[in-house]
């Protein structure tokens, strides 16, 4: 490598390898998964909190607890947190941190890349957060306002799915919608450059003998997730630019009045909006498909039927998009069309569920409480399932949709199956992840108290929806029935915050003091299990080569004439020789040199936003100027700079 | 849901057909969930399980069975689904205008404008023409029939029918901003009689106060407090810009409900409002005139007269 002429100029290379440097400049896979997984956590607070003050104010009839602006404002941030900022984040987690070992690579394919993923992804979020303290937001055009808008409710305003017009200028005055747009055109960046990233790895970095069909469902999982973020990310950044042009500039894509079609935007919503709702629950399903086989004992029953399920929901997830629009007022033909690719999709989707049932069945199953999380996923989103089929017998959603039948229906999904298979790979992944053992006992109390928190929040929304509470509003007329089933469902809203709580005292007490893991605790089948806990920077000392699916179990296992397994005497062995190797590799390992520059442009970024929404004054258009011109620079410097230092020849891209 | 028209009852037949083929399937599912747990679960002298791959028979089968299901609730569907969205050759037409928060209703056969409360006739079928001024809303009275938008800049139809006459209460579904909350649809169905006599009623113009009365000065007020930039009365004052759209107050009194249906058209209720409208109902578009006691008092009375 020729480097010398072409060293950056701009930043020293950084040399921290322990401490806060170390993590600002890092693109260690696992160190960003880290990063990505405690920042998700956080939005998940704060996204949670939102929630409890949402509950609050509807526990009862006509509250009065937070103003009308407040609880738009709460509505809208909840759902777009727990969207773009918690679980598309805490997939990045796990994905970012588990397909390497997974795959047995020793990096991402473009580990620069991956750390501006997440710093693109961190200072959007905070971005979009910003408008708490400077956003402003009013009555339309016209109207006038009791008092003025608190700081809690100065934010975005419009529902997560913003539908114009109503988040056209004269509608929604001031800027909340603007850092709404342009921040959630920021954070589907940082999702967008991941995507491009772990597709390539998966493709590119895997170990030799790992065939696409030797692959652990949850890299197949996130290989089709990814497929889907990079076709359905470019479809919401083009709305998001036309809803911010304008805002800003005064173009009129969605304004009636002058030609533009307010319908639209829910195509191009939806379009990007529906793949998305796969994007959320994919992951989940993926680590279900790990835990599963793990703690039952057996093989996933009919893995190349799950893998090839998840690839069909992820083609016909961009199929049926209308149906969030059934009532719309587009035509007949095409709410039969829509109805009908709906419900094609319940087939992969029973497919899956029959074929985790199957892999229990006769299985050997220890109820830890990964185990626990897992089947009360699949418990769940069956449930959730249903009642999707129902949304696709298009005149019954006439009724149900825009109601709390809806809202029901998508926690089932997103909260019964997307959280559970977050907490439920949270626990399976934690002994890898720090190297101890969680607290069993905390951990069950914690799966029965969300399953129960979660079943008394969400269950009781079918009956309210169908009693004809409608989303969003406000408050609920008291001569409308509504109230005692409203304050189950905000009594269930504080059981689970509890839940949270308890699950975050097992993490940190247990991440000091749980019992030494040992590189296998759970007698596992995949990659991941054959190195030390926690794993070293470089994973593998060794690049394995594998020559199997489960490759690991049947290492450890050979079977029996009845097919049982049967421990190799040979396993213990093994097992102790991974650790061992696994921390002393035989010759230096040279990494990917760590970097100013991801954070750098990560930073630049909303320096741009802000310099967008404030173009108007002067500051604004040198806030603009600033934000590009230091954009550019990172980039040029990104650019000057090797990806490692000179004399290192070994990167994972040249692993073979 | 409590259907109570041809429409509603229709969606309602369709959904218990596909609630109960779901609950069996509910069943069998968490069922199998429980049964599996417990038959399998690990406990002393469990053998290792054997290590089952797969069965491609049961693979075809668990994806054979959920299509044919899928198939048969798919037949109901569109059927019924092209059923409710002809549009019927002979039913009374109603415009309905959606603005932020209120719903306004046109009967243009009849000569009518009105506001908040939609008078039906009973056991006759309604199409109505819906669009909206502002922002998308979305008319809903699930007695009645389901949902559909009001789209700026389009026309969208929604078939309407009561069986018995009676009071349905609705709400707009769409997030429509600040005030969503706010904006209630109320509908009253009347026996044919009843609805003929409310649509001569509805063509008069406006009552005639006596002179000197409290409501001769509230009509004053009316007229000079610049209510009448946007407010149509009948035969008392028509020239309105309607800049931003209001309300038309000929019957006001008739409609027992006001400002989106959300509030009892009572003196309570109407003192707030003249007061300080926004108040009630934030980012209202109807100003604070800054009336007085004695004003708004005047005006109460008037608006009382507009039956």
């Amino acid at each position: 490598m020729t480097t010398t002429a072409s060293r950056s100029t701009i930043f020293r290379r950084p040399t921290a390898t322990k401490g806060f440097w170390s993590w600002i400049t890092t693109v260690d896979h696992k160190k960003i998964g880290v990063m990505y997984g405690y920042t998700a956590f956080a939005f998940l607070l704060i996204g949670g909190l939102e929630a409890l003050l949402l509950r609050l104010q509807l526990a009862g009839p006509e509250g009065q607890f937070l103003s009308q602006a407040e609880y738009n404002a709460m509505f809208t941030m909840h759902g777009t947190t727990m969207v773009f900022l918690v679980i598309m984040p805490m997939s990045a987690a796990f994905m970012n941190y588990l397909l390497p070992l997974m795959i047995g690579a020793r990096d991402v394919a473009f580990p620069r890349l991956n750390a501006l993923s997440y710093w693109i992804f961190l200072f959007g979020g905070l971005f979009l957060y910003s408008t708490f303290i400077f956003g402003t937001t009013g009555a339309p055009a016209g109207g006038f306002l009791a008092e003025e808008v608190s700081r809690l409710g100065s934010a975005p305003n419009a529902g997560w799915f913003g539908y114009a017009p109503n988040t056209e200028p004269q509608f929604s005055v001031g800027t909340v919608l603007d850092y709404w747009a342009i921040g959630l055109q920021i954070l589907g960046l940082a999702s967008l450059l991941s995507s491009i990233n772990l597709i390539t790895t998966i493709f590119n970095l895997r170990a030799k003998g790992m065939r696409l069909l030797r692959m652990p469902v949850f890299v197949w999982m996130s290989l089709v997730v990814n497929f889907l973020l990079a076709f359905s990310l470019p479809i919401i950044a083009v709305a998001l630019w036309m809803i911010t042009f304008d805002r800003q500039f005064g173009s009129q894509f969605f304004q009636a009045a002058n030609g533009g079609d307010p319908i639209l935007w829910q195509h191009l919503f939806w379009l990007f909006g529906h793949p998305e709702v796969y994007i959320l629950i994919l992951p989940a399903m993926g680590i279900v498909s790990e835990v599963l086989p793990v703690f039952s004992r057996k093989p996933l029953f009919g893995y190349a039927a799950v893998v090839f399920a998840g690839a069909a929901i992820g083609f016909l997830g961009f199929g049926v998009w209308a149906h969030h629009m059934f009532s719309s007022g587009i035509s007949t033909v095409a709410q039969a069309a829509f109805g009908l690719s709906t419900m094609t999709i319940a087939i992969p989707t029973g497919i899956k569920i029959f074929n985790w049932l199957g892999t229990m069945w006769m299985g050997r199953l220890r109820f830890t409480t990964p185990m626990l999380f897992s089947i009360g996923f699949v418990a769940m989103f069956t449930i959730g399932g249903l009642s999707g089929v129902t949304h696709s017998v298009v005149p019954a959603d006439w009724q149900q949709t825009d109601t709390y039948y809806i809202v029901a229906h998508f926690h089932y999904v997103l909260f019964g199956g997307a959280i559970f298979g977050i907490f439920s790979g949270l626990y399976y992944w934690f002994p890898k992840l720090t190297g101890r053992m969680y607290s069993e006992r905390l951990g069950k109390w914690h799966f029965w108290l969300m399953f129960l928190g979660f079943n008394l929040t969400f269950a009781p929304m079918h009956w309210l929806g169908l009693q004809g509470m409608v989303r969003r509003t406000w408050q609920y007329a008291s001569d409308t029935n509504l109230g005692p089933w409203n304050m189950v469902v905000t009594i269930g809203a504080f059981i689970i915050a509890a839940s949270i709580l308890l699950f975050m005292w097992n993490w940190v007490v247990s991440k000091r003091r749980g019992a030494e893991a040992g590189i296998d605790p759970w007698d596992a089948r995949t990659l991941e299990w054959t190195i030390p806990s926690p794993p070293p920077e470089y994973n593998f000392a060794e690049i394995p080569t594998v020559t199997a699916l489960d490759d690991f179990w049947h290492k450890k296992y050979s079977e029996d004439e009845e097919e049982r397994p049967v421990r190799r005497d040979t396993a213990d062995l093994l097992v102790e020789e991974l650790e061992h190797t696994g921390n002393n590799p035989g010759k230096p390992i040279h990494l990917p040199g760590p970097s100013y520059f991801p954070i750098a442009v990560g930073l630049s970024l909303p320096v741009v936003g802000y310099g967008i929404i404030y173009h108007g004054e002067v500051w604004g258009v040198a806030l603009l100027a600033v934000g590009v011109l230091a954009t550019i620079t990172s980039f040029v410097g990104w650019a000057q700079e090797p990806a490692e230092e000179p004399g290192e020849e070994e990167s994972p891209g040249e692993e073979h | 849901m409590s259907p109570a028209g041809p429409i509603a009852e229709k969606i309602d037949g369709l959904w218990w057909l596909v609630f109960w083929i779901a609950a069996v399937i509910f069943v069998l599912v968490q069922g199998a969930i429980l049964i599996i747990a417990f038959v399998f679960r690990d406990k002393d002298g469990r053998k290792e399980p054997k290590q089952i791959h797969g069965n491609n028979k049961l693979e075809v089968l668990w994806t054979a069975i959920p299509a044919l299901i899928l198939a048969g609730i798919a037949v109901p569907t569109v059927q019924t689904l092209f059923e409710l969205t002809n549009r019927p050759d002979s039913a009374l037409t109603i415009e309905v205008i959606g603005h932020q928060w209120w719903f306004e209703y046109v009967y243009p056969d009849q000569g009518i404008n009105t506001a908040n409360t939609l008078v039906i006739p009973a056991g006759q079928p309604v199409e109505l023409i819906m669009t909206s001024e502002d922002v998308l809303h979305n008319f809903w009275v699930p007695q009645l029939a389901g949902k559909r938008y009001l789209v700026t800049g389009q026309e969208t139809y929604l078939n309407l029918e009561a069986d018995e006459p009676g009071e349905y209460w609705g709400q707009c579904a769409e997030f429509c901003g600040l005030s969503h909350a706010l904006m209630r649809a109320r509908v009253v169905a009347l026996d044919e009689a009843g609805f003929e006599q409310w649509v001569t009623d509805q063509q008069q113009p406006a009552v005639e106060p006596a002179a000197g009365s409290l409501a001769d000065q509230g009509k004053e007020v009316y007229l000079n407090a610049g209510c009448t930039r946007c407010h149509v009365i009948e035969g008392v004052w028509e020239d309105v810009a309607r800049q931003p759209p209001a309300p038309d107050l000929t019957h006001v009194a008739s409609r027992s409900m006001f400002a989106g249906a959300s509030f009892e058209f009572n003196e309570a209720n109407l003192r707030t409002w003249l007061a300080n409208p926004s108040s009630m109902k934030d980012g209202s578009l109807m100003p604070n005139l800054a009336l007085n006691d004695e004003e708004i008092t005047a005006l109460i009375a008037y608006l009382e007269t507009l039956k």
